[in-house]
């Protein structure tokens, strides 16, 4: 007689995603070190943006060579308030002397940071600032609006007299960072523009196509396809980063138009001043992710060691970088910019 | 037999009145060149849905398919770049990763007997994860031909039509012959309409759930040699939004998320729906919110017209 | 000579003794009734003689030959079929496919071999032939088992099991959930299975319809075969009785 086993079920603890990610580095950073090593929180919009990517490794290294520990965490995704608040919390309990904060959402963000502020921790925002902007310590920043402004210009100068046709391959409606770059863009090519603080996006109408790209490369080729279908004598691409702007340039390739349009985006990773140097981008805004996390670090140390906390606001540069240079811009001339690219060659 | 042909006419209908929609709205829309453009636009979010549609049809859901689809990508992308393997068995390689990932999931729902949603929402995270580690949040550039040879064209009459685009129309053939003419095609039909039933009458429905899910990661690598064809590089970003998008396309296609309900082909038209309003309202100048708007409300009433066609 | 035999059957599950030495008898050409009340071991005892339970211990016998099913499908394959309560239907499927399925024609030659591919003709030819000379009315073999009637429904898996079976056809609670004209409809056909040869085992706690088509009555109560009875020796108060345990029964074990 043979006998059936039973089937057994196994219940598994529920799994939830958002929490995992933002704790997850939290359980990998016990220090064996002695407990007076200071603790240092960084928490960035998302873990899988390469900009952010870079912006933790820097600050590992910087917190590493000043004998602090850093840990980093982040948000599920762009705009995930929750997470991040979350983390704020656990790097509380951690003990974190100094959080550095790339806020999703700049208001929603600002409980969070006071409570722990009134812990008596320094708290400073890196790349994206809250709202109002002294809702932190201090702010290292990128000023994405400069940014849209310095390839606005650019790009003005090179087309000259020619009217144009603007086609602009955005972030994700609502957005800041991607709504200060447009509208900076906008304003540096010499259109009617919104200023900084608005969140919508102008259309004066000479932008013929405006549509959104969530920064990815394959939905930004997708978008510059309708919109050259659309409008075959585009002659101006403004793309809200490089990846995009990389989507961007492949769909014009595969229509035979690349010569004779120019893409200009913002960024300055490596990977995408090295296409300015092959021609596939004509012209990007640096920023300095590095720098901020060196910065950030550095102000953080500070305090945990003399209990001077930093303030104000450091524009950590924007730097326009092109191949041909326009006597009204000035600019980085690509191959000098890859010595001061980030993230992999 | 009527209920049927009813619940295929309708998505195939609605795909009718939008492209004369647009074609009225622009002059442009309906040339040879912009619909062999939307055609390559659907071609990975349609090759997904092939396995998408299997999974639904057995009564389950694949959340985790675009990450998984972003895993191959850097996968087969990583394999030939940087490890310098032959183009050939760097594909091969990021198929058998997506594969082993749908294997993980039909373990995970037949042997551990966890539902699908709960099951691909814990893999579609730690799929992610395992992108971003294993790429450093890098994109993986400087491919070789052969992996980005699907992107290449053929030309009919004066229309360059993507090898990646007939590659999926071919998928969407083989499968529906599957489906319709082979014993394991009707069980799959079987287990998602009464799976009690499909048991006892004979059908290893835990061997064809783990077959499907498998299948599901297989189409999920397929795709991700289509995503590197159509974009030229391996994107770790790539596969976020795709995991709802194949549900999307499933959904306007026809399929019950109930399972046991749906055709293959369905779910062909659905991609189409969703990247011919894509392209239509760009083409018309409309902004990108709307066409987010667009694509829910065709959702509920493609869910709607099925609900009603059923009782009538 | 008894087709299906079953003698001192056990089955616990935990602390519930379900089967109590158990023993069961049906002929061939007959169609034996099995009544009893709730948690008497009615669905136990069926579900040892169609392979959905192996039993702790005790035999089973099949034709002469003493049989160990592992399964629902090594019963099928010995030949016994059941119709299961629910009827195990696939509903959005057709009348054709739901017959075969499991057991799905595949087409002559390299394209049924190599291909796989199934001869849909065959079957729905086949399938309709079963219907028609079982009396039951369709519109058509491939509209979906969904748009058929409760009754319309029954005949389909009465049908389907009469096909397959060399046997037995077991039918569980077949009239449960019909209404009068529909349940006569089914009791008809259950006749003509009959009449094929094959032997029917029927559980049903209908009384009107277990007098008029069983040959025999066995009566099922704690675990153990109470009674067994021709129908035409008992009166029906008797045989509840029986059931309930307000008479004790002196023809238990076999008898005619």
């Amino acid at each position: 007689m043979l006998i059936s086993l039973p089937m057994r079920t196994y219940a598994l603890p529920r799994l939830a995603p958002r929490r995992l990610l933002a704790v997850l580095p939290l359980l990998f950073a016990c220090s064996p070190k002695g407990d007076d090593t200071p603790v240092i929180g960084l928490i960035t919009k998302t873990a899988s943006n390469p900009f952010f990517v870079k912006m933790k490794e820097g600050a590992e290294q910087a917190a590493a060579a000043q004998g602090a520990t850093l840990i980093a965490a982040a948000g599920r995704s762009d705009g995930d308030n929750a997470g991040q608040v979350t983390a704020i919390e656990n790097l509380v309990a951690a003990g974190a002397k100094a959080i550095l904060i790339s806020a999703s959402d700049a208001k929603a963000i600002v409980p969070a940071i006071k409570k722990a502020r009134d812990a008596g921790i320094l708290v400073i925002a890196l790349d994206s600032p809250t709202d109002p902007v002294d809702a932190a310590d201090a702010l290292f920043a990128t000023d994405n609006y400069r940014a849209g402004v310095l390839i606005g210009a650019y790009a003005k100068a090179r087309l000259g007299a020619t009217p144009a046709k603007i086609a602009t391959l955005d972030l994700i409606p609502g957005n800041p960072t991607g709504a200060q770059r447009h509208n900076g863009f906008l304003s540096g090519f010499g259109l009617p523009s919104y200023e900084k603080s608005r969140n919508e996006l102008a259309q004066p109408p000479e932008v013929v196509c405006m549509t959104d790209t969530m920064g990815d490369q394959a939905k930004g080729q997708t978008a510059m396809e309708n919109c050259l279908q659309a409008h075959p004598d585009i002659n101006v691409v403004y793309t809200v980063n490089e990846p995009s702007a990389a989507g961007a340039f492949n769909a014009l390739q595969k229509a035979g138009k690349h010569k004779g349009v120019l893409i200009v985006s913002v960024d300055g990773s490596c990977r995408g001043v090295q296409h300015v140097v092959d021609g596939a981008l004509t012209a990007t805004a640096q920023q300095y992710p590095l720098r901020m996390a060196e910065l950030g670090v550095e102000a953080a140390m500070a305090f945990i060691k003399t209990g001077k906390k930093t303030s104000g606001y450091v524009d950590t540069g924007v730097q326009l970088i092109a191949k041909d240079s326009v006597a009204a811009v000035p600019s980085l001339a690509a191959d000098k910019a890859l010595g001061l690219c980030w993230g992999d060659k | 037999m009527n209920v049927r042909r009813l619940a295929f006419a309708g998505p195939l209908v609605a795909l009718l009145l939008a492209c004369t929609f647009f074609a009225l709205q622009s002059p442009r829309f309906l040339t040879g060149a912009n619909l062999s453009l939307v055609l390559s636009q659907v071609m990975v979010v349609g090759v997904l849905a092939i396995g998408q549609t299997l999974v639904i049809l057995t009564g389950g859901i694949d959340l985790a398919c675009g990450m998984i689809m972003a895993l191959g990508s850097i996968s087969m992308s990583m394999l030939a770049v940087k490890h310098g393997w032959h183009p050939a068995m760097a594909i091969a390689g990021g198929m058998s990763v997506t594969t082993l990932a749908g294997m993980l999931n039909g373990l995970l729902v037949t042997r551990i007997k966890l539902p699908p949603f709960i099951v691909t929402l814990g893999t579609m995270n730690i799929a992610f994860a395992a992108t971003q580690l294993v790429s450093r949040a890098q994109t993986v550039t400087d491919l070789p031909p052969l992996l980005t040879w699907l992107g290449n064209s053929v030309r009919v009459g004066n229309t360059p039509i993507a090898y990646g685009a007939l590659a999926m129309l071919a998928l969407y053939a083989l499968v529906f012959v599957l489906l319709r003419e082979t014993a394991a095609g009707r069980h799959v039909y079987a287990v998602g309409n009464n799976s009690e039933a499909a048991r006892l009458a004979g059908i290893n429905t835990n061997r064809l759930l783990l077959s499907v899910y498998m299948l599901s990661g297989l189409f999920a690598g397929i795709a991700a040699l289509l995503s590197i064809a159509r974009t030229g590089v391996g994107d770790p970003q790539s596969g976020q939004t795709e995991n709802l998008d194949t549900v999307t396309a499933v959904v306007l296609g026809g399929t019950s998320l109930f399972g046991g309900r749906g055709l293959i082909v369905g779910s062909l038209v659905g991609a189409l729906i969703v990247g011919v309003f894509r392209n239509g309202l760009t083409l018309m100048g409309v902004s990108s919110v709307y066409q987010i708007l667009v694509t829910g409300v065709l959702v509920i009433l493609a869910v709607a017209t099925d609900q009603w066609s059923r009782k009538a | 000579m008894m087709v299906l035999e079953a003698r001192r059957l056990v089955k616990r599950y935990g602390h519930v003794t379900a089967l109590d030495g158990a023993d069961f008898e049906v002929r061939a050409g007959e169609i034996m009734a099995v009544i009893g009340d709730n948690g008497a071991g009615k669905s136990s005892l069926i579900k040892a003689l169609s392979g959905a339970t192996i039993p702790d211990s005790g035999e089973i016998w099949l034709d002469g030959a003493c049989v160990h099913f592992r399964g629902p499908i090594d019963a099928r394959r010995a030949g016994i079929e059941t119709v299961y309560q629910d009827l195990a239907l696939a509903p959005a499927m057709s009348i054709a496919e739901n017959v075969f399925l499991g057991r799905e024609h595949r087409r002559a030659g390299l394209a049924g071999s190599f291909l796989r591919l199934i001869d849909r003709t065959s079957m729905q030819r086949e399938a309709e032939e079963q219907l028609r000379h079982l009396g039951i009315g369709i519109r058509s073999i491939t509209q979906a088992v969904e748009t058929l009637s409760g009754g319309q429904r029954q005949g389909i898996a009465v049908a389907r099991s009469a096909a397959f079976a060399q046997h037995v056809v077991i039918l569980d609670e077949p009239t449960a959930a019909l209404g009068v004209k529909e349940s006569g409809m089914v009791l008809d056909l259950i006749k003509r299975v009959r009449d094929r040869g094959l032997s029917v085992i029927l559980i049903s706690h209908n009384m009107p319809h277990v007098f008029e088509l069983a040959d025999r009555i066995h009566i099922q109560r704690l675990g153990k075969r109470a009674a067994l009875v021709r129908t035409n020796e008992i009166a029906m108060s008797d045989a509840v009785a029986v059931m309930t345990g307000a008479v004790q029964s002196s023809t238990s074990g076999a008898s005619g």
